[in-house]
């Protein structure tokens, strides 16, 4: 058993909210200390809004859980201040092979583009993703902000009112209650929050059962991602080999609907599934197993007035895609900026409706995608079988049929298309950076643009000139201005068909507008019409 | 918009539809179902045009 399960990360202690007479407001409680949580309340400190963590647990998750991390959240991370542990911790990985009963029938490269920080993935156990983000938050609070995480606090109620939300809390000294203006449940897929508030959670149900079972040995497996259809050690279904730092081995079987769970997750019964997989004379020890089932579905809206979802809270898919943890994070990126605003003033309470908008547009790409692997790893018909088949037997000699295959589509950062906070675009301009979509990574001056980019508006001007800072109705948009000479690279990613570039960047890093020259009476419209001004 | 040709269109239509049934000859059920699909398959894939494709799949459940 690995002792990170086991040592609390944020040990309960008495907070001096819990001897007040009248319940103390806070600005913003987050419910929920998973990455999605975290990473929440590290964009609110950072942002200078104080921020309360509530977690009825003191220790990171049990098991490795969430193990893919793409390359957008890890931008993410970067702008949260903690992408670097994650990714020099991280196993970095771009070869995939898929195998159809006894043979190979091909393998993929993710060819990640180069002249980007991030790499296209990692794996990385979940709860060194969780530590890392405490460390963040550890950080913060040396630095004086106001970030607190409170283990073994339970919310057992929720009030929700107009302008505010009361908590009943438990505690192991006994329970108090806190106000909040703004709660953001990030509670995970079974969200108690979600539960109590009565609100629905809509979608499919898959039959079908997975056995993950991570464990710790000395192979010498390449680091690629391993995906078997109908292999000879687990007939008529699936599995998937992946590797985490430490030697830690993700090995997922499929199992079909009617098992019996006890049964399956005995470990002698384990031994049998691995020793026929791997070689009977495999040596290793199991780090955790679980059975999993899996739902795609989501809730109708992501916030009911001051209660707003996000991750799993909000929506599920199931885990082919790596489009879990991954769009939580994208949730958060895409929230925080909004309420910071509306918290200051500046914004009207209605940008939250973009929010639900935004991210709900992500969640039904997410579902879409994951329920189209899922459909075609656990074929529903007869007919569905005979086809995924097919594709396979066809996969291994007719390069055709590689796209076909589906072992999940990896998490792609979310394109905000049709979105209200969208501004004009530009024709000439390469449409990878249409409005709606996340700043790509270019060098620039022997570091990154993107670490140029995020946390308030920004006007990003490519050969051609504006003022320094703009002031749009207590909104100020800062230049940061680059040069394509020598950059090719940003260039063709950047101007494309433009001789020069003017872009208008959302404090998430999104494209809101773009043009060829400034014009301030555009860009004034553009940055009202980005934060629901307009 | 371009257009399914349901005209006929194939040379010496007779011997295609023996060839079509010569792949089937001496093979079981699940294995003709499995050679139909894959035949599905390759033609979809030549064809490429999703319109197309959306058209013929359309007639193909129209007809039956």
């Amino acid at each position: 058993m690995n002792k990170i399960f086991e040592i609390p990360l944020y040990a309960y202690d008495r907070s001096l909210d819990q001897d007040e007479e009248t319940p103390v407001r806070h600005p913003v409680i987050i419910i929920g200390a998973g990455p999605i949580g975290l990473g929440a309340a590290i964009d609110l400190a950072q942002q200078d809004v104080p921020v309360v963590v509530l977690d009825d647990n003191d220790k990171v998750s049990f098991g490795s859980r969430a193990i893919c991390f793409a390359k957008r959240p890890l931008e993410i991370l970067d702008r949260l201040g903690c992408g670097a542990p994650m990714v020099d911790k991280g196993v970095e990985w771009d070869v995939g092979k898929v195998f159809f009963d006894t043979r190979q029938i091909y393998d993929f490269n993710l060819l990640p583009e180069d002249d980007h920080a991030r790499p296209a993935f990692i794996n990385l156990q979940q709860y060194y993703f969780e530590e890392y983000l405490v460390d963040r938050v550890r950080a913060l609070q040396a630095e004086g902000k106001q970030i607190e995480i409170r283990g073994k606090n339970k919310v057992a109620a929720i009030g929700a009112h107009d302008d505010h939300v009361t908590l009943e809390i438990d505690t192991p000294e006994g329970p108090y209650n806190l106000e909040a203006d703004w709660l953001i449940a990030c509670d995970g897929a079974a969200s108690p929050t979600r539960q109590m508030m009565g609100l629905d959670f809509v979608g499919r149900v898959f039959e079908d059962n997975f056995l993950i079972v991570d464990v710790i040995m000395e192979a010498d497996f390449p680091t690629e991602r391993w995906f078997w259809f109908d292999p000879p050690f687990n007939r008529g279904q699936s599995a998937l080999l992946h590797k985490q730092p430490d030697n830690v081995w993700r090995i997922d079987f499929q199992l079909g609907w009617d098992i019996d769970r006890d049964e399956e997750l005995k470990p002698e019964n384990i031994d049998k599934r691995l020793r026929a997989m791997l070689g009977e004379d495999v040596k290793y020890e199991l780090e955790w197993t679980s059975i999993y089932t899996f739902q795609c579905r989501r809730m109708e809206q992501f916030h009911k007035g001051r209660v707003i979802f996000a991750g799993d809270a909000a929506h599920q898919v199931s885990p082919f895609g790596a489009r879990g943890a991954n769009s939580g994070l994208q949730d958060t990126d895409n929230l925080i900026w909004k309420l910071k605003l509306i918290l200051d003033g500046t914004a009207p309470e209605s940008l939250l409706e973009t929010y639900d908008v935004e991210r709900i547009h992500g969640a039904d790409e997410n579902i879409l995608n994951s329920t189209r692997s899922t459909d075609f790893i656990t074929p529903k018909s007869e007919m569905s079988r005979i086809l995924r088949n097919a594709v396979l037997d066809l996969a291994e000699a007719h390069e055709f049929a590689r796209p076909l295959v589906n072992s999940g589509r990896l998490s792609v950062p979310c394109t905000y298309d049709g979105s209200p906070l969208n501004g004009p675009d530009c024709a000439s301009m390469p449409d990878r950076l249409r409005p709606g979509s996340p700043a790509v990574d270019a060098p620039l001056d022997g570091g990154w643009l993107l670490n140029a980019l995020g946390d308030r508006f920004q006007l990003l001007t490519i050969d051609t000139d504006a003022p320094a800072t703009l002031d749009v109705d207590g909104i100020v948009v800062e230049t940061l201005p680059v040069s394509s000479q020598g950059n090719g690279v940003l260039a063709a990613r950047y101007l494309g068909g433009a001789k020069t570039g003017v872009y208008l960047i959302r404090p998430d890093q999104h494209i809101t507008a773009r043009w060829d020259t400034f014009d301030k009476a555009a860009v004034c419209t553009a940055v009202n019409t980005a934060t629901g001004r307009g | 918009m371009t257009k399914l040709n349901t005209k006929p269109n194939i040379d010496g239509a007779d011997d295609f539809y023996a060839s079509l049934l010569d792949a089937h000859e001496g093979l079981s059920k699940s294995q003709s179902d499995a050679l139909a699909a894959r035949l599905t398959l390759i033609l979809a894939n030549h064809i490429g045009d999703r319109k197309i494709l959306d058209q013929a799949i359309a007639a193909a459940k129209a007809a039956g």
